[in-house]
Parts: structure tokens; C-alpha cells; sequence
């Protein structure tokens, strides 16, 4: 069997094979194997933890019929626009290609999005006090405006320099269009001034691995095709068994059946 | 003015590793303890959720909110030191169980050269070996004298290890046998015992196996779940305060640990400690706690943080070479590796553990001849298999583009292709690096921050150079298709990872003409303060620090059991 073919074959077994009751089986018996109590001690609270309570059962709407909506595929901070050239950007970076999707089927602009939307997007935890100084490279990020604006900012310049350059916005160029003009940015190439340019580009492309990368939960990496395109197992319980094995594949999970 | 509690016997700064190690040790014997921390309560189940590398790896969940503290930092001292705004470098703990919550676990023991590096190096080489301004003391103490006390460290942890043929005596094997060893480790042991080098696996705080220690606690093994480092256990595999130390000081019932504390000075008078003023961080309310023995376990900043802000010792001062507190600032020479790219080879590279791997220690302390080297120490030269998280890790050759189709194509070919080698140079102390406090940031409370000036040295690019070299030797005798080595170090800079081995400010020795503390932790100038931690380290070796800070800890409470009945300096 090719590689590709283990993919599809391994996405339609996890489709057909998530149920709850199967997951609770499968920690139960996983807690057994792996010989969870030391000599019959059971170990802190976690057992009990780790073994969901057959009462416990979560109020989880009944199984869907069929493919249901997703109303997380929504805007929680950008604009349409904002979010068309994100969209078109994020593609260039991570281009759907003969190995699965690219980023903007695998939701990384709604990622982004989502992200900027919370403590993220306001650097909340980040030191953002005064005084403001430009300083050398290797003291790291020294300006005053946060991830929201660096974006919003960002964007715009984006588009400016799009139309400048093409009279197009981004989103219409053709994609060797849309790479001249990141290149543009990576390398500075571009005259902004309240960010930086290739500050800016790199925030992006950051963000659109982590989009890329990412659980689920957060809006990107789709059904978890990004994971699958690299055989990333997502979450696991245990690599006991194979920790010591040739390369083996592993059909992905992620934090949902963790829950 | 600030409310004043009844007084206990010890108050304790920060309860990480060292904080922790000191709460049990000393309720054990009976000593009435208060544990004040900044950050909040932890539990096992809290890692539940733990597989999630945006959230613990890139947006650092457990660690220290920088938006309340940080540090300052500058290259030397002609420039302006300014705040780390974000998270880079290194990586600090908040909360019970402090970094040792997200540790890899990797639990070594500093070498007998270390200790001695001073007149070993004068010995062997010359007085002239060392160059001017390199601040290198020896530590006043030896490891023959530290060995029963990284025994206990070991033992309480459940090390999972075997003999490193290289390293100082040991009194006891280690508690668990090492950790199972991946194809890619075994290729690492062929290769370097193909070069006459002495390969063995990196002593492990994940349990290789299931492990009742001393105290009677019990741990599962280790899962080699692949989410270790920047997370917390969800098995309570790896050893943390919060799995191993602090329930046994729990247990006594004369233990309290008072969270969302944090410590804003320790309050003295007439030479001695009275006890420490607090901020309670959920009512803003300060809170004098008053004790009849301090301990600074609050790690290497804050420990000397607190030194200055409190005006305890003499600060360090660059210009003379006098003074203490701040001095021999090191940190970890670590980017001299080596990369392979396998091209028909994958290797269950989403798999791993915080501290799985093989190294060898051929190129560490004084184990060869530096005799015709530009510098002195080196480095553990070592393969990991901690787990290689898909948004982190996406290698690609060095003639590749690093976006785009090209991109992603080669980051998808090597996900699982991509092999490393890495060393831990050791760090030298140099006249010119060291800490004090930043004349212009503060943190929320308006205290000063305190200020790193830091830059690598010529010894740290011969160093670097020199074990990215080693690395690429036994990365090509590993059958590699191509390598990509480290080329030049560059300067220090303050934001990319490199480790969280940060080291020196209120450190140890022999004399409080050239120390802080004695072998004790105990200070020089004031009796009933004990400062614990990688900050009584006179340099940096070329391992993980957490093995000896841990052994320190016990020896320090020794050291303050003793005190708390007769009083007086303990040398
Ligand atoms: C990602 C990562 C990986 C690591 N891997 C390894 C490894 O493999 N091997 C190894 O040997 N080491 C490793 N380390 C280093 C290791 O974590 C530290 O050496 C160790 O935790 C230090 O223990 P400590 O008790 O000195 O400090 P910490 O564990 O950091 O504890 C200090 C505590 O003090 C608290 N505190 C600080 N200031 C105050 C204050 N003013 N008031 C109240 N509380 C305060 C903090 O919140 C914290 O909880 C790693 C570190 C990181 C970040
Ligand atoms: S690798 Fe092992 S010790 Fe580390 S978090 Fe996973 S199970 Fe725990």
C-alpha cells in the first residue's frame, strides 16, 4: 500500500470509529495494560481521574447524520477583507500541492482570526510597559503596538502595496503575483512605517504553521489533515509499544477524544 | 502598613524544585515551614489536556506572566538594556512545582572538575590557561563531599540510568535501570563507540518504570508520550515538586503553602533575617511573615533579585571586581550541534520523552587534553528523542526556501528524517557578566527589574565550534545523507530558545571575600538566609543544572536542620 493510500484508508476507519463508549473502553483497557496502580497502590487521584465515571455522561448532542455544520467558521475579529487576504497570503505560504491541502483549506485564516481575538491578539502576557526603544537585533521585539495591530496594519500594507504594484488588491493577483509581494515584505523591500515589514511577514508565517499544526480546537488543521500529511499522530495516550520500533504509523487523534 | 502574621520557624521563597526539596526535608525533622508562592496550585489532573503544543509550547501556559515581570538584558555594558518583551532564550516557572513542572528531566551530576575547576585547570595547564577577566573559582566543596547528597536526589527522583563511565564515583547505581532505547540512540551508541568514544544513556526523571521511592511515594512509568518538555505529566511519570517533594512535606502537617504570594523583600535587622513582606496577589493586600530562618529558593533572578532589592550583601561591582551579589552570571553554550537528514530513513520522531536519549561526556570538563585548545570545559554531547512536536519542528536542508511549495514539500519529506546531535557547552563567568537591577523597567509592584549583561565570549565561540564538530563526527559515522552544522555562534541573543540554565548571582565558594553563601547555602552576611539554587553556581558545567541544584538542596538542609538548633555559621 502507498502512503497516501494508508492516509485515506486511516481517515475512514477513524471516521467509522469514534463513539464514545469505544474511547472509554480503550483508556480502561490502556490503564490495565500499562500496569496503572504500583504493587496494587493506586497511584495519587489520577486513576480515578482517568477513568471517567459511567454516571459522568456528557451531555453530548446525539451523532450526527450526516457532515454538520461548523459554526466555528466564523469571524470573531477580522473583516471580510481582512480576512479574504489573509486567506490568499496564508495559501502562498503553505500551498495546497500533491501531499493535501494547503492552509486555507485547512482553516488557518479562521485560526489566525480566533487568535488575534484573545489574550494572543492583546500580547496579554507579554511585558508592555514603557519606555519604548528601538534596540538591537538580539533583544527582541521592542515595539509598542500588539499582535491585533501589527495584523491590521500589516494587511492593509499588504493590499497598498498590491495595488501600487498591480492595481489589483492581493487576493485578485495571480499566485506569482501574491510570492513577489510576500518576498517584498520578507525582505524589507517594502517601505512601512509603523511595523516592520519582514516583522510582520514573519508573524504571519509563523502563525500559519501553527495554523497548520495545531489541535483542531483551535480552528485550523482541519479534520486533522495537516497532521496526517506528515503521519503526526496528534495525541496519544502511549508510544510504550513502539518507542522502540522502526518508523510506524499511527492513525491520528487530537484533544477531542481525550475529552 | 502591612498586616504581620504569627511567626513560623522557616519561611520559604518559591516552591520549585529547591523550595520543595527544603519543605519536606525540613518538616520531616519537625521544623514548622511556610511556603509562599507567586503563581498558583498545581495538580496532575491539570495536565489532562496537556497534549496541546499551542498552548504549553508556544504560548507558554505554564510559565512566568511576563506581563508582570521580566527581565532586562544588554550585550555589554555600553548599551541599553531593555526588557524581554516575550518569551525566547529561556523559559521561567510560576506556579507549585515552579520550571520543575515542565522540565525534560534530564538529571545529571556536575563533574569532580567542576567543583575544583580552579586548581585543576592551574594544575594541569598553567596559571596562564585561564584568560584575563574569566572569573572561574573553585566552589568550596568537592563532589566526593556533594555525592551523598546527589544520591539522595537521585534516589528520590527515581533516576533511570546507567554508570557513565566518564563522571565522578557513585556510591549507589541509580534507583531504576535506563530508558528503552529507540533505533536512531542505537545508531548514536555504534556510531560513537565506532570513534573510541563512551556512549550512555541520558539519566532519565522519567521513570523508566513504576517506583516507590524513600518517602514511600509512588509513580507510574513514563509513556514516552512525546509532550514533556514546556508540559506538565499527566502520568506523574516525571518527577516534579508536586508528584514527589511536596505531598511527603504536606503529609507532616507542618507545611502551609500559601499561593499567589508574591515576595517582595525579606526584611532584616541588626544582620539578621526577620522574616519576608508579601503581596497576597488575589486582594493586593501586603502581608509580613515573620520567621526565624529565610530561604531564597525563588530561582536565579529573583533569588538575586530579592538580595538587592532588600539590600542584603554587597552588590557586585564590574569596575573593581568587588563585591557579590549579581557576580559570575553564566548561562549554557548550546547551539554547537549537528543536523542529518536521512533521505530513505523515518524514525518515530512524534514519540518521546523529556529526557530520552544517549550522550557521551568525551568532550566534557576535563576529560581530554586542552592543551592546544583555544578554551577550557566543554560540553555532553548527546541524541534526544524528546518528541518532535509538528509546529516547532519542521527542518528543512539549507539551499531550501523557507515558505511555500518548495517549503512544504521538504518539511513534510524530513518530518520524520531529521536526526540531531547537540551539545551543552559549559559557560565561563567573565568580570564583565553579571546581574544588578535595571535603572529604568519595573514590575507590576514598581520594583526594579533585574538586569542581565551577557555576551558570548571567545572561549564560547571556540567551545561552540569545537562540539559542532564532534557532533557532525558522530552524526556522519551515523550514515547520515547530509548535515547541517552550527558554522558560528553569533552573539548572545535573547530570542530564540537555548536553554533554561541560567546560573550565578549570589554563588558559592570558600571565602565571602569571592561568595555569597558557604557549602551551606547559608549567607556569608546574614546567618538565618539561606539562598538555594543554580544561582550559587560559581560557572556553568556542560550538563542540565538540576542534578546538583538538587543535591545542594539537601545538603543546604542539612545545613539549616543543624542551624535551627545551634545557631551560628555552619563553616
Ligand atoms: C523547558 C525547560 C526544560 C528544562 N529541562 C531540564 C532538564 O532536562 N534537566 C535539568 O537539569 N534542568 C532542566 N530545566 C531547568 C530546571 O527546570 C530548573 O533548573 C529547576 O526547575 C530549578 O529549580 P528552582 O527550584 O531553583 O527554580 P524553579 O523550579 O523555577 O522554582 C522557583 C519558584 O519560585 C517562585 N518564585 C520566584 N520568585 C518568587 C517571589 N518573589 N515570590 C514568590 N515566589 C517566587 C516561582 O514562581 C517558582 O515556582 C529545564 C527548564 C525548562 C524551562
Ligand atoms: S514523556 Fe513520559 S515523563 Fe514526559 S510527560 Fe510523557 S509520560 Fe510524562
Amino acid at each position: 500500500m502507498s502512503e497516501q493510500d494508508q492516509h485515506s484508508q486511516q481517515n475512514e476507519n477513524r471516521e467509522a470509529t469514534k463513539t464514545k463508549e469505544s474511547q472509554r473502553m480503550s483508556r480502561r483497557k490502556f490503564l490495565t495494560r500499562s500496569c496503572y496502580a504500583v504493587g496494587g497502590v493506586v497511584l495519587g487521584g489520577l486513576l480515578g481521574y482517568l477513568i471517567p465515571k459511567e454516571r459522568a455522561k456528557p451531555a453530548t448532542p446525539p451523532a450526527p447524520q450526516k457532515q454538520e455544520a461548523n459554526y466555528n467558521e466564523a469571524l470573531m475579529f477580522f473583516t471580510q477583507e481582512q480576512y479574504a487576504i489573509t486567506q490568499a497570503a496564508v495559501e502562498r505560504i503553505f500551498p495546497a500541492d500533491d501531499n493535501g491541502p494547503g492552509a486555507k483549506d485547512l482553516g488557518v485564516a479562521f485560526f489566525i482570526d480566533h487568535q488575534l481575538a484573545g489574550d494572543w491578539g492583546f500580547n496579554a502576557r507579554d511585558y508592555m510597559q514603557p519606555p519604548f526603544y528601538v534596540g538591537e537585533k538580539t533583544q527582541g521585539y521592542q515595539g509598542r503596538i500588539n499582535r491585533r495591530e501589527i495584523f491590521y496594519i500589516g494587511l492593509r500594507e499588504l493590499q497598498n502595496y498590491s495595488q501600487k504594484k498591480y492595481k489589483k488588491d492581493f487576493p485578485a493577483l495571480s499566485p506569482e503575483e501574491q510570492d513577489a509581494v510576500l518576498t517584498a515584505f520578507q525582505n524589507d523591500e517594502v517601505n512601512v512605517t509603523t511595523i516592520s515589514a519582514s516583522g510582520f511577514f514573519n508573524l504571519l508565517r509563523s502563525s500559519t504553521l501553527e495554523g497548520v499544526y495545531s489541535d483542531p480546537l483551535y480552528g485550523g488543521n482541519k479534520n486533522m489533515q495537516g497532521w496526517a500529511m506528515r503521519d503526526y499522530p496528534g495525541n496519544q495516550m502511549t508510544y510504550t509499544n513502539i518507542i522502540e520500533k522502526d518508523f510506524t504509523v499511527v492513525p491520528p487523534q487530537s484533544l477531542r477524544d481525550h475529552l | 502598613m502591612a498586616k504581620k502574621l504569627p511567626k513560623t520557624d522557616v519561611v520559604i521563597i518559591g516552591v520549585g524544585w529547591a523550595g520543595g526539596i527544603i519543605a519536606s526535608e525540613l518538616t520531616k525533622q519537625g521544623l514548622s515551614v511556610v511556603g509562599l508562592e507567586r503563581g498558583k496550585e498545581r495538580v496532575t489532573e491539570d495536565y489532562y489536556m496537556a497534549h496541546d503544543e499551542l498552548r504549553y509550547a508556544l504560548r507558554y501556559d505554564l510559565m512566568q506572566d511576563l506581563s508582570k515581570e521580566t527581565i532586562t538584558f544588554r550585550g555589554n555594558e555600553k548599551i541599553r538594556a531593555l526588557p524581554m518583551r516575550q518569551y525566547g532564550s529561556f523559559l521561567l516557572g510560576e506556579g507549585v512545582g515552579g520550571a520543575g513542572v515542565h522540565w525534560n528531566g534530564q538529571t545529571y551530576r556536575f563533574l569532580p572538575y567542576d567543583f575544583e575547576i580552579r586548581s585543576m585547570t592551574e594544575e594541569r595547564y598553567g596559571k596562564d590557561k585561564i584568560p584575563p577577566g574569566m572569573m572561574i573559582q573553585d566552589w568550596g566543596i568537592t563532589y566526593d563531599k556533594l555525592e551523598p547528597y546527589f544520591d539522595k536526589f537521585e534516589k528520590m527522583a527515581g533516576i533511570s540510568g546507567e554508570v557513565n563511565p566518564l563522571a565522578g564515583k557513585r556510591s549507589n547505581d541509580y534507583p531504576t535501570p535506563p530508558m528503552l532505547h529507540t533505533p536512531s540512540m542505537k545508531m548514536f551508541v555504534e556510531a560513537a563507540k565506532k570513534l573510541n568514544l563512551h556512549p550512555y544513556t541520558v539519566p532519565s526523571a522519567n521513570l523508566s518504570e513504576s517506583y516507590t521511592n524513600p518517602d514511600g511515594i509512588s509513580r507510574a512509568a513514563c509513556q514516552y508520550c512525546g509532550y514533556c518538555e514546556r508540559f506538565g505529566c499527566e502520568y506523574g511519570a516525571k518527577a516534579d515538586p508536586v508528584v514527589t517533594v511536596i505531598p511527603v512535606a504536606k503529609k507532616t502537617g507542618k507545611f502551609e503553602i500559601r499561593t499567589h504570594s508574591y515576595v517582595r523583600r525579606i526584611l532584616h535587622s541588626g544582620g539578621k533575617a526577620t522574616g519576608v513582606m508579601y503581596t497576597d496577589m488575589t486582594t493586593g493586600e501586603d502581608i509580613e511573615q515573620p520567621a526565624d530562618i529565610v530561604v531564597s529558593t525563588g530561582y536565579v533572578f529573583n533569588n538575586t533579585r530579592l538580595m538587592l532589592l532588600s539590600k542584603i550583601g554587597k552588590p557586585y561591582d564590574p569596575a573593581t571586581g568587588k563585591g557579590v551579589i549579581g557576580k559570575n552570571y553564566a548561562y549554557q553554550v548550546i547551539k554547537g550541534n549537528a543536523v542529518g537528514f536521512f533521505d530513505d530513513q523515518k524514525f518515530n520522531l512524534f514519540a518521546g520523552a523529556g529526557s530520552l536519549g544517549v550522550c557521551v561526556d568525551d568532550y566534557n570538563g576535563d576529560n581530554f587534553d586542552h592543551s592546544d585548545l583555544k578554551f577550557i570545559h566543554g560540553g555532553n554531547i548527546a541524541h534526544t528523542f524528546t518528541g518532535q512536536r509538528p509546529i516547532q519542528n519542521n527542518p528543512v536542508p539549507e539551499d531550501s526556501p523557507r515558505w511555500g511549495k518548495e517549503f512544504k514539500a521538504n518539511s513534510l519529506k524530513y518530518a520524520n528524517s531529521v536526526l540531531t546531535i547537540g551539545s551543552q557547552g559549559s559557560s565561563m563567568p567573565f568580570r564583565h557578566h553579571y546581574l544588578d537591577l535595571d535603572p529604568t523597567y519595573k514590575d507590576a509592584f514598581g520594583d526594579p527589574l533585574i538586569r542581565i549583561t551577557f555576551d558570548f565570549e571567545e572561549q564560547d565561540r571556540e567551545l561552540a565550534r569545537y562540539l559542532s564538530d564532534r557532533c557532525g563526527d558522530i552524526m556522519k559515522e551515523m550514515g547520515t545523507d547530509r548535515i547541517l552544522k552550527m558554522k558560528e555562534l553569533g552573539p548572545y541573543e535573547i530570542t530564540t530558545y537555548q536553554s533554561t540554565h541560567n546560573t550565578g548571582g549570589v554563588i558559592m565558594g570558600a571565602s565571602p571575600d569571592t561568595s555569597a553563601v558557604n557549602n551551606y547555602m547559608q549567607m556569608w552576611d546574614m546567618e538565618n538566609l539561606f539562598v538555594i539554587g543554580a544561582s550559587a553556581f560559581p560557572h556553568n558545567s556542560g550538563y542540565n543544572p538540576t542534578g546538583t541544584v538538587g543535591a545542594l538542596a539537601y545538603r543546604a538542609a542539612e545545613g539549616i536542620v543543624q542551624y535551627s538548633k545551634k545557631g551560628g555559621l555552619l563553616v
